[in-house]
Protein backbone atom coordinates (compact mmCIF):
# COMPACT_ATOMS: atom_id res chain seq x y z
CA UNK A 1 0.00 0.00 0.00
CA UNK A 2 1.58 3.38 -0.91
CA UNK A 3 1.20 5.80 1.62
CA UNK A 4 2.12 9.70 1.34
CA UNK A 5 1.96 12.72 3.27
CA UNK A 6 -0.87 14.48 1.64
CA UNK A 7 0.59 17.90 2.60
CA UNK A 8 -1.06 20.00 0.04
CA UNK A 9 -4.19 19.23 1.93
CA UNK A 10 -3.36 21.25 4.74
CA UNK A 11 -6.49 21.95 6.36
CA UNK A 12 -7.41 18.27 6.45
CA UNK A 13 -3.88 16.89 7.08
CA UNK A 14 -3.44 12.82 7.76
CA UNK A 15 -1.63 10.29 5.54
CA UNK A 16 -3.10 9.18 1.96
CA UNK A 17 -3.64 5.47 2.13
CA UNK A 18 -3.95 4.14 -1.78
CA UNK A 19 -6.18 1.25 -2.60
CA UNK A 20 -6.15 0.80 -5.90
CA UNK A 21 -4.65 2.93 -9.48
CA UNK A 22 -7.21 4.06 -11.70
CA UNK A 23 -4.81 5.68 -14.05
CA UNK A 24 -0.72 4.90 -14.70
CA UNK A 25 1.43 7.92 -15.27
CA UNK A 26 1.13 7.43 -18.95
CA UNK A 27 -2.69 7.25 -18.99
CA UNK A 28 -2.62 10.47 -17.68
CA UNK A 29 -0.08 11.95 -20.22
CA UNK A 30 -2.57 10.20 -22.75
CA UNK A 31 -5.70 12.10 -21.28
CA UNK A 32 -3.60 15.75 -21.46
CA UNK A 33 -2.68 14.92 -25.10
CA UNK A 34 -6.62 14.46 -25.64
CA UNK A 35 -7.73 17.12 -23.95
CA UNK A 36 -5.20 19.17 -24.88
CA UNK A 37 -6.55 18.32 -28.83
CA UNK A 38 -10.10 19.36 -27.43
CA UNK A 39 -9.02 22.64 -26.45
CA UNK A 40 -7.44 23.53 -29.59
CA UNK A 41 -10.92 22.03 -31.65
CA UNK A 42 -13.18 23.70 -29.09
CA UNK A 43 -11.34 27.48 -29.78
CA UNK A 44 -10.49 26.78 -33.27
CA UNK A 45 -6.68 27.78 -32.62
CA UNK A 46 -5.23 28.74 -28.87
CA UNK A 47 -4.99 32.22 -30.13
CA UNK A 48 -6.80 33.55 -27.77
CA UNK A 49 -6.86 31.11 -24.95
CA UNK A 50 -5.19 31.58 -21.04
CA UNK A 51 -4.24 28.27 -19.31
CA UNK A 52 -5.09 29.19 -15.53
CA UNK A 53 -3.89 26.06 -13.21
CA UNK A 54 -5.28 25.85 -9.56
CA UNK A 55 -3.03 25.55 -6.75
CA UNK A 56 -1.85 23.51 -6.22
CA UNK A 57 -2.75 20.36 -8.11
CA UNK A 58 -3.74 21.77 -11.60
CA UNK A 59 -0.58 23.62 -11.68
CA UNK A 60 1.42 20.79 -12.70
CA UNK A 61 -1.33 19.47 -15.44
CA UNK A 62 -1.17 22.86 -16.32
CA UNK A 63 2.26 22.78 -17.09
CA UNK A 64 2.37 19.53 -18.84
CA UNK A 65 -1.12 20.38 -20.84
CA UNK A 66 0.50 23.78 -22.53
CA UNK A 67 3.91 21.60 -23.27
CA UNK A 68 1.45 19.71 -25.85
CA UNK A 69 -0.48 22.80 -26.60
CA UNK A 70 2.55 24.49 -27.75
CA UNK A 71 3.62 21.19 -30.15
CA UNK A 72 0.19 21.07 -31.63
CA UNK A 73 0.51 25.26 -31.98
CA UNK A 74 3.93 26.13 -32.64
CA UNK A 75 2.89 29.22 -34.02
CA UNK A 76 0.81 30.55 -31.00
CA UNK A 77 2.56 32.40 -27.59
CA UNK A 78 0.17 30.62 -25.52
CA UNK A 79 -0.48 32.34 -22.16
CA UNK A 80 -0.16 30.74 -18.27
CA UNK A 81 -1.37 31.44 -15.24
CA UNK A 82 -1.54 30.18 -12.08
CA UNK A 83 -4.87 30.66 -9.21
CA UNK A 84 -5.46 30.18 -5.59
CA UNK A 85 -8.50 30.13 -4.69
CA UNK A 86 -8.13 30.61 -0.72
CA UNK A 87 -9.48 34.00 -0.51
CA UNK A 88 -12.21 33.34 -2.49
CA UNK A 89 -13.95 30.18 -0.83
CA UNK A 90 -17.05 30.27 0.52
CA UNK A 91 -16.10 28.45 4.29
CA UNK A 92 -13.40 30.53 5.66
CA UNK A 93 -14.30 30.65 9.14
CA UNK A 94 -15.53 27.31 8.55
CA UNK A 95 -12.48 25.96 9.05
CA UNK A 96 -8.81 26.74 8.62
CA UNK A 97 -8.15 27.66 4.79
CA UNK A 98 -4.74 29.04 3.79
CA UNK A 99 -3.13 30.29 0.40
CA UNK A 100 -0.79 27.48 -0.71
CA UNK A 101 0.93 30.07 -3.00
CA UNK A 102 0.95 32.99 -4.80
CA UNK A 103 -1.65 33.27 -7.48
CA UNK A 104 0.34 34.83 -10.88
CA UNK A 105 -2.08 35.10 -13.64
CA UNK A 106 -0.05 37.62 -16.09
CA UNK A 107 -2.33 38.80 -18.57
CA UNK A 108 -5.40 41.06 -18.26
CA UNK A 109 -8.06 38.39 -19.19
CA UNK A 110 -10.60 40.80 -20.93
CA UNK A 111 -11.88 38.95 -23.83
CA UNK A 112 -9.65 35.77 -22.93
CA UNK A 113 -10.81 32.38 -23.32
CA UNK A 114 -9.93 30.61 -19.94
CA UNK A 115 -9.15 27.14 -19.48
CA UNK A 116 -9.28 27.04 -15.92
CA UNK A 117 -7.08 23.44 -14.98
CA UNK A 118 -7.60 21.26 -12.09
CA UNK A 119 -6.72 17.66 -10.94
CA UNK A 120 -9.65 16.71 -9.29
CA UNK A 121 -13.73 17.73 -9.61
CA UNK A 122 -15.61 17.36 -6.66
CA UNK A 123 -18.35 19.19 -4.71
CA UNK A 124 -17.45 22.30 -7.36
CA UNK A 125 -17.25 24.82 -4.52
CA UNK A 126 -12.95 25.44 -5.50
CA UNK A 127 -13.95 26.06 -9.13
CA UNK A 128 -17.26 28.61 -7.79
CA UNK A 129 -14.23 30.41 -5.28
CA UNK A 130 -11.87 29.92 -8.81
CA UNK A 131 -15.01 32.04 -11.31
CA UNK A 132 -14.91 34.86 -8.70
CA UNK A 133 -11.06 34.89 -8.70
CA UNK A 134 -11.32 35.50 -12.14
CA UNK A 135 -13.86 38.05 -12.35
CA UNK A 136 -11.02 40.04 -10.17
CA UNK A 137 -8.30 39.52 -13.16
CA UNK A 138 -10.68 41.09 -16.44
CA UNK A 139 -14.25 39.71 -17.88
CA UNK A 140 -12.89 36.62 -20.01
CA UNK A 141 -14.90 36.22 -22.63
CA UNK A 142 -15.22 32.42 -21.61
CA UNK A 143 -14.65 29.99 -19.22
CA UNK A 144 -14.09 26.70 -19.70
CA UNK A 145 -13.10 23.70 -17.34
CA UNK A 146 -10.68 20.96 -17.58
CA UNK A 147 -10.23 18.34 -15.35
CA UNK A 148 -8.59 14.93 -14.95
CA UNK A 149 -10.63 13.18 -12.67
CA UNK A 150 -14.79 14.19 -12.28
CA UNK A 151 -15.36 12.03 -9.50
CA UNK A 152 -19.11 13.33 -8.69
CA UNK A 153 -20.98 14.50 -5.73
CA UNK A 154 -21.13 18.02 -7.12
CA UNK A 155 -23.07 20.64 -4.70
CA UNK A 156 -23.17 23.38 -7.45
CA UNK A 157 -24.36 23.38 -10.91
CA UNK A 158 -20.74 22.81 -12.22
CA UNK A 159 -19.81 20.37 -15.09
CA UNK A 160 -16.67 20.19 -17.03
CA UNK A 161 -15.85 21.23 -20.47
CA UNK A 162 -12.85 18.56 -20.79
CA UNK A 163 -12.14 15.46 -18.56
CA UNK A 164 -9.16 13.04 -17.89
CA UNK A 165 -11.85 10.77 -16.79
CA UNK A 166 -14.97 10.25 -15.15
CA UNK A 167 -14.60 8.00 -12.13
CA UNK A 168 -17.74 7.29 -9.67
CA UNK A 169 -16.57 6.98 -5.84
CA UNK A 170 -17.65 7.01 -2.41
CA UNK A 171 -17.88 10.45 -0.61
CA UNK A 172 -15.75 9.40 2.10
CA UNK A 173 -12.82 8.05 -0.31
CA UNK A 174 -10.07 10.10 -1.94
CA UNK A 175 -8.76 11.01 -5.23
CA UNK A 176 -4.90 11.54 -5.44
CA UNK A 177 -3.38 13.17 -8.48
CA UNK A 178 0.40 12.78 -8.42
CA UNK A 179 3.25 12.11 -11.07
CA UNK A 180 2.80 8.55 -10.57
CA UNK A 181 -0.86 8.78 -11.78
CA UNK A 182 -4.07 8.58 -10.21
CA UNK A 183 -5.10 6.59 -7.51
CA UNK A 184 -8.16 6.07 -5.01
CA UNK A 185 -8.18 5.82 -1.45
CA UNK A 186 -8.60 7.18 1.51
CA UNK A 187 -7.67 9.72 4.30
CA UNK A 188 -6.21 8.32 7.63
CA UNK A 189 -5.30 9.99 10.98
CA UNK A 190 -1.35 10.54 11.34
CA UNK B 1 -0.33 22.94 20.58
CA UNK B 2 -3.54 24.90 19.88
CA UNK B 3 -3.30 28.31 17.41
CA UNK B 4 -3.24 31.54 19.02
CA UNK B 5 -6.32 33.55 18.53
CA UNK B 6 -4.69 36.85 19.38
CA UNK B 7 -1.71 38.39 18.07
CA UNK B 8 -0.25 40.08 21.36
CA UNK B 9 3.27 39.47 21.06
CA UNK B 10 5.70 38.11 18.41
CA UNK B 11 6.53 35.51 21.36
CA UNK B 12 3.04 34.11 20.28
CA UNK B 13 4.42 33.00 16.91
CA UNK B 14 7.90 31.63 16.69
CA UNK B 15 10.03 30.62 14.14
CA UNK B 16 7.35 28.84 12.30
CA UNK B 17 4.19 31.36 12.91
CA UNK B 18 6.47 33.80 11.65
CA UNK B 19 7.55 32.25 8.34
CA UNK B 20 4.05 31.22 7.82
CA UNK B 21 2.44 34.57 8.03
CA UNK B 22 5.58 35.63 5.77
CA UNK B 23 4.46 33.43 3.65
CA UNK B 24 0.44 34.43 3.72
CA UNK B 25 1.62 37.95 3.38
CA UNK B 26 3.34 37.50 0.30
CA UNK B 27 -0.03 36.07 -1.56
CA UNK B 28 -1.54 39.51 -0.37
CA UNK B 29 1.09 41.43 -1.44
CA UNK B 30 -0.06 40.10 -5.00
CA UNK B 31 -3.48 40.48 -4.18
CA UNK B 32 -1.96 44.69 -3.95
CA UNK B 33 -0.62 44.50 -7.45
CA UNK B 34 -4.06 43.93 -8.82
CA UNK B 35 -5.62 46.82 -10.66
CA UNK B 36 -8.60 46.22 -8.20
CA UNK B 37 -6.97 45.08 -5.10
CA UNK B 38 -9.79 43.92 -3.22
CA UNK B 39 -10.74 40.18 -1.67
CA UNK B 40 -14.25 39.45 -0.83
CA UNK B 41 -12.44 36.73 1.79
CA UNK B 42 -13.61 38.96 5.48
CA UNK B 43 -16.98 39.76 3.91
CA UNK B 44 -19.26 40.34 6.82
CA UNK B 45 -16.73 40.93 9.52
CA UNK B 46 -15.92 43.56 11.60
CA UNK B 47 -12.72 45.39 12.23
CA UNK B 48 -13.24 47.42 15.10
CA UNK B 49 -9.53 49.72 16.04
CA UNK B 50 -8.98 51.25 19.00
CA UNK B 51 -6.55 54.09 19.24
CA UNK B 52 -5.68 55.22 22.61
CA UNK B 53 -2.57 56.88 21.45
CA UNK B 54 -2.09 58.81 18.16
CA UNK B 55 -1.16 56.73 15.08
CA UNK B 56 -1.22 57.35 11.46
CA UNK B 57 0.43 54.93 9.21
CA UNK B 58 -0.30 51.96 11.52
CA UNK B 59 -4.22 52.66 11.71
CA UNK B 60 -4.52 53.71 7.94
CA UNK B 61 -2.38 50.37 7.46
CA UNK B 62 -4.73 48.05 9.56
CA UNK B 63 -7.76 50.15 7.84
CA UNK B 64 -6.83 49.90 4.59
CA UNK B 65 -5.96 46.25 5.09
CA UNK B 66 -9.28 45.34 6.76
CA UNK B 67 -10.97 47.19 3.78
CA UNK B 68 -8.77 45.05 1.38
CA UNK B 69 -10.25 42.42 2.51
CA UNK B 70 -13.98 42.83 2.62
CA UNK B 71 -13.97 43.37 6.57
CA UNK B 72 -16.42 46.42 7.85
CA UNK B 73 -13.93 49.00 9.32
CA UNK B 74 -15.27 51.00 12.55
CA UNK B 75 -12.78 52.89 13.76
CA UNK B 76 -12.91 54.66 17.63
CA UNK B 77 -11.78 58.14 17.83
CA UNK B 78 -10.77 58.36 21.30
CA UNK B 79 -11.18 62.16 21.56
CA UNK B 80 -14.81 62.07 20.88
CA UNK B 81 -15.92 58.95 22.00
CA UNK B 82 -17.48 58.27 25.90
CA UNK B 83 -13.70 57.31 26.84
CA UNK B 84 -13.34 61.30 27.54
CA UNK B 85 -16.40 60.98 29.85
CA UNK B 86 -14.56 58.76 32.25
CA UNK B 87 -15.58 55.35 30.76
CA UNK B 88 -13.34 52.64 31.63
CA UNK B 89 -11.38 50.68 29.17
CA UNK B 90 -13.23 47.62 29.95
CA UNK B 91 -16.62 49.23 29.04
CA UNK B 92 -15.29 50.13 26.45
CA UNK B 93 -13.92 46.64 25.33
CA UNK B 94 -17.60 45.50 26.71
CA UNK B 95 -19.23 47.53 24.65
CA UNK B 96 -17.71 46.86 21.37
CA UNK B 97 -17.97 43.47 22.00
CA UNK B 98 -21.94 43.39 22.52
CA UNK B 99 -22.08 44.87 18.96
CA UNK B 100 -20.41 41.61 17.63
CA UNK B 101 -17.26 42.37 16.61
CA UNK B 102 -15.01 40.50 14.90
CA UNK B 103 -11.64 41.82 15.92
CA UNK B 104 -10.02 44.23 18.12
CA UNK B 105 -6.99 46.33 16.85
CA UNK B 106 -5.50 48.35 19.83
CA UNK B 107 -3.27 50.63 20.39
CA UNK B 108 -2.78 51.75 24.02
CA UNK B 109 0.10 54.12 25.85
CA UNK B 110 -0.16 51.22 28.36
CA UNK B 111 2.44 47.99 28.36
CA UNK B 112 0.07 45.09 28.74
CA UNK B 113 -3.49 46.68 27.36
CA UNK B 114 -4.05 44.18 24.76
CA UNK B 115 -3.51 41.16 27.11
CA UNK B 116 -5.32 42.43 29.19
CA UNK B 117 -8.18 43.31 26.61
CA UNK B 118 -7.61 39.90 25.66
CA UNK B 119 -8.77 38.35 28.84
CA UNK B 120 -12.27 39.96 28.67
CA UNK B 121 -13.41 39.31 25.11
CA UNK B 122 -15.05 36.29 24.43
CA UNK B 123 -15.07 35.67 20.66
CA UNK B 124 -13.21 39.07 19.40
CA UNK B 125 -9.49 38.54 18.30
CA UNK B 126 -6.89 41.12 19.85
CA UNK B 127 -4.55 42.43 17.76
CA UNK B 128 -1.81 44.32 19.66
CA UNK B 129 -0.99 47.77 16.89
CA UNK B 130 1.64 48.58 20.05
CA UNK B 131 1.51 49.09 24.09
CA UNK B 132 3.59 51.26 25.27
CA UNK B 133 7.17 50.32 25.71
CA UNK B 134 6.39 46.82 25.07
CA UNK B 135 5.39 45.40 21.74
CA UNK B 136 4.63 46.33 18.21
CA UNK B 137 4.45 42.62 16.76
CA UNK B 138 3.25 43.98 12.95
CA UNK B 139 5.67 46.26 13.04
CA UNK B 140 8.29 43.72 13.30
CA UNK B 141 6.56 41.17 11.19
CA UNK B 142 6.38 43.58 8.45
CA UNK B 143 10.63 44.78 8.56
CA UNK B 144 10.90 40.90 7.85
CA UNK B 145 9.24 41.21 5.35
CA UNK B 146 10.81 43.99 3.61
CA UNK B 147 13.92 42.95 4.50
CA UNK B 148 13.27 39.29 3.20
CA UNK B 149 11.94 40.82 0.07
CA UNK B 150 15.19 43.36 -0.26
CA UNK B 151 17.05 40.25 -0.01
CA UNK B 152 14.85 37.90 -2.47
CA UNK B 153 14.95 41.50 -5.45
CA UNK B 154 19.16 41.08 -5.15
CA UNK B 155 19.14 38.02 -5.84
CA UNK B 156 16.66 38.13 -8.45
CA UNK B 157 14.88 35.58 -6.79
CA UNK B 158 11.34 35.94 -5.55
CA UNK B 159 11.01 35.68 -1.31
CA UNK B 160 8.86 32.27 -1.53
CA UNK B 161 11.92 30.67 -2.88
CA UNK B 162 14.18 32.55 -0.37
CA UNK B 163 12.26 31.20 2.52
CA UNK B 164 12.80 31.93 5.81
CA UNK B 165 16.29 30.71 6.01
CA UNK B 166 17.75 33.82 4.40
CA UNK B 167 17.61 35.07 7.82
CA UNK B 168 20.19 33.14 9.25
CA UNK B 169 23.33 34.94 10.44
CA UNK B 170 22.31 37.93 9.13
CA UNK B 171 23.47 40.71 11.02
CA UNK B 172 20.79 43.06 12.53
CA UNK B 173 21.94 46.71 13.98
CA UNK B 174 18.93 48.08 16.38
CA UNK B 175 19.98 51.76 16.90
CA UNK B 176 18.65 54.48 19.22
CA UNK B 177 15.97 55.19 21.63
CA UNK B 178 15.71 50.92 22.41
CA UNK B 179 14.63 52.25 26.37
CA UNK B 180 11.39 53.73 24.66
CA UNK B 181 10.39 50.95 21.99
CA UNK B 182 8.17 48.14 21.54
CA UNK B 183 9.07 47.73 17.52
CA UNK B 184 12.66 47.55 19.18
CA UNK B 185 11.51 45.11 21.39
CA UNK B 186 8.95 43.25 18.69
CA UNK B 187 12.34 43.29 16.15
CA UNK B 188 14.49 41.54 18.80
CA UNK B 189 12.14 38.70 18.95
CA UNK B 190 11.12 38.48 15.67
CA UNK B 191 15.13 38.73 14.14
CA UNK B 192 16.32 36.42 16.74
CA UNK B 193 13.32 33.71 16.06
CA UNK B 194 14.42 33.68 12.78
CA UNK B 195 18.13 33.16 13.34
CA UNK B 196 19.80 36.66 12.68
CA UNK B 197 22.06 38.30 15.21
CA UNK B 198 20.81 41.41 16.65
CA UNK B 199 23.35 43.80 18.59
CA UNK B 200 22.06 47.18 20.03
CA UNK B 201 23.32 50.59 19.82
CA UNK B 202 22.61 53.50 22.27
CA UNK B 203 23.56 55.64 24.51
CA UNK B 204 23.73 54.09 28.32
CA UNK B 205 21.04 56.42 29.03
CA UNK B 206 18.65 55.39 26.27
CA UNK B 207 19.14 51.67 26.71
CA UNK B 208 16.57 49.50 29.05
CA UNK B 209 17.69 49.43 32.55
CA UNK B 210 18.48 45.66 32.16
CA UNK B 211 19.55 43.26 29.37
CA UNK B 212 19.29 40.59 31.21
CA UNK B 213 17.67 37.54 29.48
CA UNK B 214 17.47 39.65 25.78
CA UNK B 215 19.13 37.94 23.36
CA UNK B 216 21.17 40.58 22.01
CA UNK B 217 24.53 41.92 21.96
CA UNK B 218 25.54 45.94 22.87
CA UNK B 219 27.50 47.29 20.04
CA UNK B 220 31.06 48.89 22.09
CA UNK B 221 31.39 51.31 19.18
CA UNK B 222 28.30 52.71 16.79
CA UNK B 223 30.35 53.40 14.06
CA UNK B 224 32.77 49.86 14.24
CA UNK B 225 29.09 48.39 14.67
CA UNK B 226 28.06 50.14 11.46
CA UNK B 227 30.48 48.77 9.40
CA UNK B 228 29.25 44.70 10.49
CA UNK B 229 25.72 45.61 10.24
CA UNK B 230 23.54 43.97 7.13
CA UNK B 231 20.56 46.19 8.53
CA UNK B 232 20.49 49.35 10.31
CA UNK B 233 17.17 49.42 12.33
CA UNK B 234 16.59 53.06 13.60
CA UNK B 235 14.38 53.62 15.99
CA UNK B 236 12.81 57.67 16.43
CA UNK B 237 13.55 59.78 19.73
CA UNK B 238 10.44 58.93 21.34
CA UNK B 239 10.12 63.05 22.80
CA UNK B 240 6.48 62.37 23.98
CA UNK B 241 8.05 59.61 26.24
CA UNK B 242 9.87 62.21 27.50
CA UNK B 243 13.18 60.47 25.91
CA UNK B 244 14.50 64.27 25.27
CA UNK B 245 15.06 64.58 28.84
CA UNK B 246 17.56 60.86 28.53
CA UNK B 247 20.03 63.04 25.93
CA UNK B 248 21.73 66.01 26.73
CA UNK B 249 20.34 67.85 23.64
CA UNK B 250 19.13 66.76 20.00
CA UNK B 251 22.23 68.01 18.62
CA UNK B 252 24.45 65.58 20.54
CA UNK B 253 22.09 62.53 20.41
CA UNK B 254 22.55 63.37 16.27
CA UNK B 255 26.15 63.75 16.55
CA UNK B 256 26.43 60.51 18.84
CA UNK B 257 24.10 58.29 17.54
CA UNK B 258 22.47 59.77 14.48
CA UNK B 259 22.90 58.18 10.98
CA UNK B 260 24.64 61.20 9.05
CA UNK B 261 26.08 60.63 5.83
CA UNK B 262 29.26 60.30 7.11
CA UNK B 263 28.33 57.60 9.26
CA UNK B 264 26.66 55.68 6.03
CA UNK B 265 29.83 55.73 4.44
CA UNK B 266 30.32 53.45 6.76
CA UNK B 267 27.93 50.97 5.60
CA UNK B 268 28.59 47.88 3.45
CA UNK B 269 27.14 48.27 0.14
CA UNK B 270 24.50 46.25 -0.03
CA UNK B 271 23.49 47.03 4.04
CA UNK B 272 20.03 48.31 4.05
CA UNK B 273 17.88 51.10 6.60
CA UNK B 274 14.99 50.75 8.52
CA UNK B 275 12.54 52.67 10.11
CA UNK B 276 9.32 52.25 11.55
CA UNK B 277 8.52 55.67 11.32
CA UNK B 278 7.41 58.62 11.69
CA UNK B 279 11.39 59.46 10.95
CA UNK B 280 12.24 62.54 12.15
CA UNK B 281 14.88 64.01 9.61
CA UNK B 282 17.82 65.73 11.11
CA UNK B 283 17.73 64.07 14.59
CA UNK B 284 18.00 59.84 13.93
CA UNK B 285 18.49 60.21 9.84
CA UNK B 286 19.55 63.01 8.34
CA UNK B 287 17.79 64.60 5.48
CA UNK B 288 19.79 62.77 2.48
CA UNK B 289 20.06 59.40 3.95
CA UNK B 290 16.34 58.92 4.60
CA UNK B 291 16.21 59.32 0.77
CA UNK B 292 18.73 56.59 -0.45
CA UNK B 293 17.80 54.08 -2.22
CA UNK B 294 19.55 51.60 0.70
CA UNK B 295 16.46 53.39 3.43
CA UNK B 296 13.41 51.22 2.43
CA UNK B 297 10.88 52.72 4.56
CA UNK B 298 8.34 53.65 1.20
CA UNK B 299 8.66 49.53 1.32
CA UNK B 300 7.90 48.95 4.83
CA UNK B 301 4.68 51.21 4.82
CA UNK B 302 3.73 49.61 1.62
CA UNK B 303 3.82 46.21 2.48
CA UNK B 304 2.36 47.06 6.24
CA UNK B 305 -0.65 46.58 4.35
CA UNK B 306 0.13 43.10 3.03
CA UNK B 307 1.34 41.71 6.33
CA UNK B 308 -1.86 42.84 8.29
CA UNK B 309 -4.06 41.51 5.69
CA UNK B 310 -2.05 38.50 6.62
CA UNK B 311 -2.57 38.93 10.20
CA UNK B 312 -6.60 39.58 10.15
CA UNK B 313 -6.70 36.67 7.43
CA UNK B 314 -5.05 34.32 9.36
CA UNK B 315 -6.99 35.21 12.76
CA UNK B 316 -10.30 35.31 11.43
CA UNK B 317 -10.11 32.88 8.27
CA UNK B 318 -7.16 30.63 8.62
CA UNK B 319 -5.00 29.74 11.61
CA UNK B 320 -2.79 31.71 13.05
CA UNK B 321 0.12 29.76 14.05
CA UNK B 322 1.52 29.48 17.25
CA UNK B 323 5.27 28.95 18.20
CA UNK B 324 5.64 25.52 19.68
CA UNK B 325 5.12 25.11 23.47
CA UNK B 326 3.63 28.81 23.60
CA UNK B 327 0.65 28.29 25.17
CA UNK B 328 -2.00 30.54 23.72
CA UNK B 329 -2.89 33.61 25.47
CA UNK B 330 -6.32 33.46 26.81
Amino acid sequence: MAERERSHTRPLGGVFVAHSQVLTAADVTRALTRMAHEVVERNGGIEDVVLVGLQTGGVPLATKMAEVLRQIEPETDLQTGSLDVAFYRDDIGLRPVLPEAVTDIPVDLAGRVVVLVDDVLFTGRTIRAALNALNDFGRASAVQLAVMVDRGHRELPIRPDYVGKNLPTRREEMVDVGEDGVWIGTLEDR
Amino acid sequence: MSAPRHLLSVADLGRDGIAEVLRVAEAFAEVERRSVPKVPTLRGKVVATLFFEESTRTRLSFETAAKRLSADVLSLAVASSSVKKGESLRDTVETVEAMGIDAVIIRHSSAGAPHQVARWVERARVVNAGDGWHEHPTQALLDCFTVRQVLAERKGASPEELGIDCFEGLRVLIVGDVRHSRVARSEVLAYRALGAQVTLAAPGSLLPPSLDGWPVEVAADFDEALGDADVVSLLRLQAERGSGSYVPSLREYTAGWGLTARRVSRLREHAMVTHPGPMVRGVEIASDVADLPRTVVTQQVANGVAVRMAILFLLLGGELPGAAGVPAVA
